[in-house]
């Protein structure tokens, strides 16, 4: 069996963003169905904050191959 | 893509699964598969929207009520909730940015180019120079070069002895940490999405084919039917992506307007 250790600590590195997105489209979520008139404005919000969490992930990958 | 071979047991698609060699090469200057992507890409979207915008009706035909929309899309969507009424003049570069991040990314699931321009990553560093330029450049038009960089780094409202902290955050974080993100965030994605498409179909290939037999070929389809579901996320995402880079460009446009942030 061939592969590399990094992506394992990568997988791991994940879990922090993975539960930051959960909780960002979990609130996202909330606000829709508490106040489905602001969907659009939660939209974006939710986006650019999924965006800067997701970073964090993209960037464990990127260390994943290059280290 | 790489051909499996059946001695040494399957290998997992790498990242060296996005170097290829040239299709033909003109004094020294190599012609490669995502170049030819880019071209293409290039081509189409210049071509749609010079061939619809030649003749305007005013009662839209299919194809100029969807580039219509999906201009607009940009213009009464992105632009006003990260920019406001002065963004007006930014909606060509986000609108360009947005047909060609998605023609490019959605490369990826097109039969026989297959191939997300975007992963290598050249394409969106470039990309995120040029937005960087322009918030920065903007900022500074607006805001004047020290008023810039103090509104970005001393925020008013902040508590004083905080600012020895905060100053050189902001000020790695907008000018530094910014264009990388938006690079690493569409090239990664668009390169990690590939590897999942690629392992998908060459580990269903290898084990219908190369592995066989009844727990093989049961495994192998179910890949491949996996492989199936993948491609409709992955689409989904390249959409997404493009959308993100757009959304996150105009919101840098927009904070560097605004003196407070």
């Amino acid at each position: 069996m061939e592969g590399n250790l990094n992506l394992v600590g990568y997988g791991l590195a994940a879990i922090g963003a993975g539960v930051g997105v959960g909780l960002i489209f979990a609130a996202y979520i909330n606000g829709v169905a508490r106040q489905p008139e602001a969907r659009s404005i939660l939209q974006t919000i939710a986006f650019t904050g999924f965006a800067l969490v997701e970073a964090l992930a993209i960037i464990g990958l990127g260390m994943a191959f290059v280290l | 893509m790489a051909s499996v071979s059946a001695q040494e047991g399957f290998h997992a698609p790498g990242p060296a699964d996005f170097e290829f060699p040239p299709i033909f090469t003109v004094a020294g200057f190599e012609f490669t598969k995502p170049m030819l992507v880019i071209v293409l890409g290039t081509v189409f979207v210049g071509g749609l929207f010079v061939a619809v915008s030649r003749n305007f009706a005013l009662v839209p035909g299919r194809l100029q009520f969807a580039a219509e929309g999906a201009y607009n899309f940009v213009r009464d969507n992105i632009v006003p909730d990260m920019i406001g009424k002065e963004g007006r003049k930014f909606v060509p570069y986000l609108a360009t940015l947005f047909f060609f991040i998605a023609v490019l990314n959605i490369s990826g699931i097109i039969p026989f180019l297959q191939l997300p321009a975007t992963s290598k990553i050249a394409i969106p560093m470039f990309l995120a120079i040029i937005s960087w330029i322009i918030f920065n450049a903007v900022g500074i038009g607006r805001q004047g070069f020290v008023g810039y960089f103090r509104n970005m780094m001393f925020p008013p409202g902040v508590p004083k002895w905080l600012l020895p902290l905060l100053a050189p955050l902001e000020f790695l974080s907008t000018v530094i940490i910014r264009p990388i993100t938006l690079t690493l965030r569409l090239s990664l994605n668009m390169f990690a999405g590939h590897l999942v498409l690629l392992l998908t179909f060459l580990g269903g290939e290898y084990l219908l084919f190369e592995y066989g037999g009844v727990l093989g070929a049961v495994t192998g389809v179910g890949a491949w039917m996996f492989g199936i579901i993948m491609t409709f996320l992955e689409a989904f995402i390249q959409f997404l992506q493009a959308y993100i880079f757009t959304l996150l460009s105009a919101a840098y446009i927009g904070g560097a307007m605004s003196e407070h942030h």
